[in-house]
C-alpha cells in the first residue's frame, strides 16, 4: 500500500517535470490564444448575440470565450505550466549547482578513453615538470587550470563558460517573475481614465468598469490643451496638453504630456489619450434694429437663445473658422416673438457690411469668437508591478542568450607513468556547440603537442 | 538616384540571385552558385543603399519631422527582404550550403516583389502613437527573428523533401540527382535549429520591447490585441520545438514540421492580423 502511494506521488512528481508537458501546454497555449484573436473580446452581449445568435452567445459564456485570457481554463493552462517550470527546475537545479560547488577536477578513464575530443601524447619529460609546462599552455590557450595529484598521477582541470549552464534556469525563473509582475500590477495598480477641461483640475479618476470615481490624492489641473497637424494636411502631428500636479496647495510638478511621454506622480502615471471639446464656442455679436438704428453689443454662446428687442430672438447654430476661404464665419438664425424659427444665414468677421444687404428686422455683424474650451482625456495608471516586468524580461533575454549562445567548456590532462615513460591524455567536452568547440580543440591539441615535442 | 530605383535594383539582384541558386540545384556547378551568391549579396547592398537613402529622402520631404524608415507596410517589408538576406548570409558564410539559397531567396524576393508591385511607398509623416524611439528598436529585432524563421521554414522544407526520398529509398546507397546537392538530413536539422536559436531571443526582445513602448504610451504593457497575442503564439511555437529538441521522438520531421508552423504563424501574425483580424495596430487595412 505505502508502496502504491509512493508510485503514484513519483509519477504526479514526474508528469509535472516533464519535457513532454512542457511541449503540450506551449502548444495548448498557442493553440486555444487564437480564440480570443477570432472572437471579440469583452463587447456587449447584444454584439455578440447581432453577429452569433443567443445560443452561441450562451455557449461563449459557458466557456467564458468572451474574456477568454481570463477564464479559468486558460488561467489553469498558465498555473500548469508554471508548475511545470518549477518543478523541473526543483528537480535539475541541484545537478547543475553542483558542477560550481564540486567540479570534476579529475577526468575517470571512461571520459579519457571515450571523450569525442581527446589526445594521447607520451614524453620523456618528468611529469612534474611537463604538467607545469602543460599549464602554462592550457592558461595561454584556454583558461588557468587547476592541478590536483591523486594515486600518483597528475590532473589538470581548466573550465570556462560555467555560467551557461544557468541560462535555462534564469530563463525559466523570468517567467515566473514576469507573471508574479503581473499579478501585483493586477492586484495593487489600476488602470482608470479622466476628462480634464482645458483651465479646471481634479482629484478624482474612473477606474476602467467601474461607476464611482476613485481619489487620487493630490490634484492634477490643465492649463491648456492643443493639437497640431502637419503643415497643409489634416494628419495630426502632435497632441499635448500643459499638466500641473498640485499636493497640499502647492504646485508640485508642471509639464507638457503627450503621446509617448507621459508624466509621473508617486507612481500614478497619465498618459495623453484623446480629447474632445467641452462646452460650446462663444461668440461677439453686434446687433443693429434697422429702423431705430441702436446698437446692441451682445456676447453668445453657441446653441443658446439670446433675447432681442422687441420679444424676438437669435441663436449661434453653426460656425467655421474658415467658411469657403472668406475666413471666420457663424450661422445665425432669428426666432420670432411667436417662436418661430426663422431661416438660417451666415454673417462673416471679415466683411462687416455683408449682412446689411440681407432684408431683416434686424442686421448681424460678427466681431470675434473663441473656439470652445478643450479637454484632454487622460490614461491614468497605477502599476507597482511593472519594473518586476522589466526585471523578469530582462532575465529572460540575458538567460536565453547565455542559454542559447554559450557552453559550459572542460578540458582535463592526466599525466602519469606508463612504461618509464610520461604519458599525456587529454579529454574535452562542451555541454553545448560541440561541432565549434572541436575546431577549438583542435587547435588546442597542436599547442599541446607543441609543448610537448619542445622538451622531449 | 533615388530609392526607389536601388529598390527595383534590389528586386533584380533576388530574382537573378534565386534564380542562379535553383540553376545550382538542377546544374551543381560551382561557378553558378558563386554567380548566385554574387548577385545576391549585390542586391543586398542595393537594398541597403535604397533603406539609407529612403531615410535621407524623409528628411528632405518632411524636414525636421524625417524618420527611420521602418514605419509603414511598405517600409517593413522590404527591411523584412533586407533582413532575411542578412541572416540567410551569416549561415550560409558558416554552413557553405549554396543549395539552402534556392530555399531562402524567394521569401525575400517575394517580400520585394509584392512590395514594389502592390503597395503604396509614399513617405507620410507618422501620427503621433508612432513618434517613438522605441518603434525602431521593435521593428529590427522583431524582424530580425522573422528574418531567421524564414531560414529555418526554407532548410525545414529541404529537410522533408530529403527525408521523405530517404525512406523511401533506404536501400539505395548516395541519393544522386538533385537532392545529391542538399546538405545531409542531419546538416538540415542543424541549421534549423540554429536559425531558430538566433530567432528566438530576437523575437522575445521584439515582445520585449514592444511591451516597453505600449506602457509608455497607453500605459499597459500587455493588452492581449490580437497583434501581442499572435506574437506570443510564435512564441511559444518557437518555444516548443526548442524544448521538443531535448526529447526523442520530436527532433527531425516534427522539428521540421513545427518550424514551418512556426513560420506560418509569424507570417500570420505579421500580415495576418492586419489584412484578416483588427487591432491597434497601425498598418491595418493597407
Ligand atoms: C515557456 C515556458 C517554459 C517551460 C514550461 C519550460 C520548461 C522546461 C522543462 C520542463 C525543461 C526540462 C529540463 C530537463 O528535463 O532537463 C526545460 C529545459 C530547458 N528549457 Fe525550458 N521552459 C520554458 C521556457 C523556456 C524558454 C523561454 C527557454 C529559452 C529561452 C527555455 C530554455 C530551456 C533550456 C535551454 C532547457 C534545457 C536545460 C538543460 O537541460 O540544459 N525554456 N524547460
Amino acid at each position: 500500500m505505502a508502496h502504491n502511494q509512493r508510485n503514484i506521488i513519483d509519477r504526479t512528481w514526474d508528469f509535472f517535470c516533464s519535457l513532454k508537458l512542457t511541449i503540450i501546454t506551449l502548444l495548448l497555449l498557442a493553440i486555444t490564444s487564437i480564440i480570443g484573436t477570432v472572437l471579440q473580446q469583452n463587447a456587449s452581449p447584444e454584439e455578440y448575440i447581432r453577429e452569433y445568435g443567443q445560443s452561441n452567445y450562451e455557449l461563449f459564456v459557458k466557456l467564458q470565450f468572451t474574456d477568454m485570457y481570463h477564464s479559468w481554463w486558460f488561467v489553469g493552462i498558465l498555473a500548469l505550466f508554471s508548475a511545470n517550470l518549477i518543478c523541473c527546475s526543483i528537480k535539475n537545479f541541484p545537478r547543475a549547482w553542483k558542477f560550481v560547488t564540486s567540479p570534476a577536477l579529475i577526468a575517470g578513464e571512461g571520459t579519457l578513453k571515450n571523450s569525442v575530443n581527446r589526445a594521447e601524447f607520451s614524453s620523456k619529460e618528468e611529469p612534474q615538470q611537463l604538467a607545469q609546462r602543460l599549464a602554462g599552455t592550457l592558461e595561454k590557450a584556454f583558461t588557468k587550470p587547476t592541478l590536483t595529484e591523486d594515486d600518483g598521477k597528475l590532473h589538470l582541470f581548466a573550465q570556462k563558460g560555467i555560467y551557461s549552464r544557468f541560462g535555462a534556469y534564469i530563463t525559466h525563473l523570468s517567467i515566473l517573475v514576469i507573471m508574479l509582475g503581473a499579478i501585483m500590477g493586477t492586484v495593487w495598480g489600476y488602470k482608470a481614465y479622466v476628462n480634464i477641461a482645458e483651465g479646471t483640475s481634479t482629484a478624482q479618476v474612473w477606474p476602467r468598469g467601474s461607476q464611482t470615481p476613485m481619489d487620487l490624492g493630490f490634484e492634477v489641473r490643465c492649463d491648456d490643451f492643443t493639437v497640431t497637424y502637419y503643415d497643409g494636411t489634416q494628419r495630426p502631428k502632435d497632441y499635448t496638453s500643459d499638466l500641473v500636479v498640485i499636493d497640499n496647495g502647492q504646485e508640485v510638478i508642471k509639464k507638457t504630456i503627450e503621446v509617448n511621454d507621459p508624466l509621473t506622480y508617486k507612481g500614478i502615471t497619465f498618459y495623453q489619450s484623446s480629447y474632445g471639446p467641452a462646452g460650446n464656442a462663444s461668440f461677439k455679436v453686434q446687433v443693429k434694429v434697422r429702423e431705430s438704428g441702436e446698437v446692441l453689443n451682445l456676447r453668445v454662446v453657441q446653441g443658446q437663445n439670446t433675447p432681442l428687442p422687441g420679444g424676438y430672438a437669435f441663436a449661434v447654430t453653426d460656425y467655421a473658422p474658415n467658411y469657403d476661404r472668406f475666413g471666420p464665419a457663424a450661422q445665425l438664425r432669428v426666432n420670432t416673438p411667436n417662436g418661430q424659427q426663422g431661416a438660417p444665414f451666415i454673417v462673416l468677421q471679415q466683411f462687416p457690411q455683408f449682412d446689411e444687404k440681407r432684408a431683416g428686422i434686424f442686421s448681424f455683424t460678427l466681431a470675434g469668437y473663441d473656439e470652445p474650451p478643450m479637454y484632454t482625456g487622460l490614461s491614468v495608471a497605477k502599476d507597482p508591478g511593472v519594473w518586476v516586468v522589466w526585471v523578469g524580461c530582462f532575465m529572460m533575454v540575458f538567460g536565453s542568450c547565455g542559454a542559447f549562445f554559450f557552453s559550459h567548456r572542460r578540458i582535463w590532462i592526466c599525466l602519469d607513468e606508463q612504461n618509464g615513460k610520461t604519458r599525456v591524455r587529454v579529454a574535452a567536452s562542451a555541454h553545448r556547440n560541440q561541432p565549434a568547440f572541436s575546431m577549438a580543440f583542435d587547435e588546442m591539441k597542436k599547442d599541446l603537442a607543441q609543448t610537448i615535442e619542445n622538451k622531449a | 538616384m533615388t530609392s526607389s530605383l536601388f529598390f527595383n535594383i534590389t528586386t533584380f539582384g533576388y530574382f537573378a540571385s534565386m534564380v542562379m541558386f535553383i540553376a545550382y540545384v538542377a546544374t551543381r556547378s560551382n561557378a553558378v552558385a558563386m554567380i548566385a551568391r554574387v548577385t545576391g549579396g549585390a542586391g543586398f547592398v542595393a537594398n541597403t543603399i535604397a533603406i539609407g537613402l529612403r531615410w535621407y529622402e524623409s528628411y528632405q520631404l518632411l524636414g525636421v519631422d524625417g524618420r527611420a524608415p521602418l514605419t509603414n507596410l511598405y517600409e517593413s517589408v522590404v527591411f523584412f527582404a533586407w533582413s532575411i538576406l542578412l541572416v540567410y548570409m551569416l549561415i550560409d558564410f558558416k554552413y557553405k550550403q549554396p543549395s539552402v539559397g534556392a530555399f531562402v531567396l524567394p521569401f525575400a524576393f517575394i517580400s520585394m516583389i509584392w512590395a514594389q508591385l502592390s503597395l503604396s511607398n509614399a513617405i507620410d509623416p507618422l501620427v503621433p502613437a508612432l513618434q517613438s524611439n522605441w518603434l525602431t528598436y521593435h521593428v529590427i529585432t522583431c524582424f530580425l527573428g522573422y528574418a531567421a524563421f524564414a531560414v529555418a521554414c526554407g532548410v525545414s522544407i529541404m529537410y522533408l523533401i530529403k527525408i521523405g526520398k530517404e525512406e523511401k529509398h533506404a536501400d539505395e546507397s548516395p541519393i544522386g540527382g538533385i537532392l545529391g546537392v542538399f546538405p545531409s538530413t542531419k546538416v538540415l536539422d542543424d541549421i534549423n535549429y540554429k536559425a531558430i536559436m538566433i530567432g528566438f531571443p530576437l523575437l522575445t526582445l521584439g515582445i520585449v520591447t514592444g511591451a516597453a513602448w505600449a506602457n509608455y504610451a497607453w500605459g499597459t504593457y500587455w493588452s492581449w490585441d490580437p497583434k501581442e497575442t499572435w506574437s506570443l503564439i510564435v512564441w511559444f511555437v518557437y518555444a516548443a520545438f526548442l524544448h521538443a529538441r531535448f526529447t526523442r521522438g520530436w527532433v527531425g520531421r516534427r522539428a521540421a514540421w513545427l518550424s514551418i508552423i512556426g513560420f506560418a504563424a509569424t507570417i500570420f501574425c505579421y500580415l495576418g492580423v492586419n489584412l484578416v483580424l483588427s487591432g491597434l495596430h497601425s498598418y491595418g487595412g493597407a
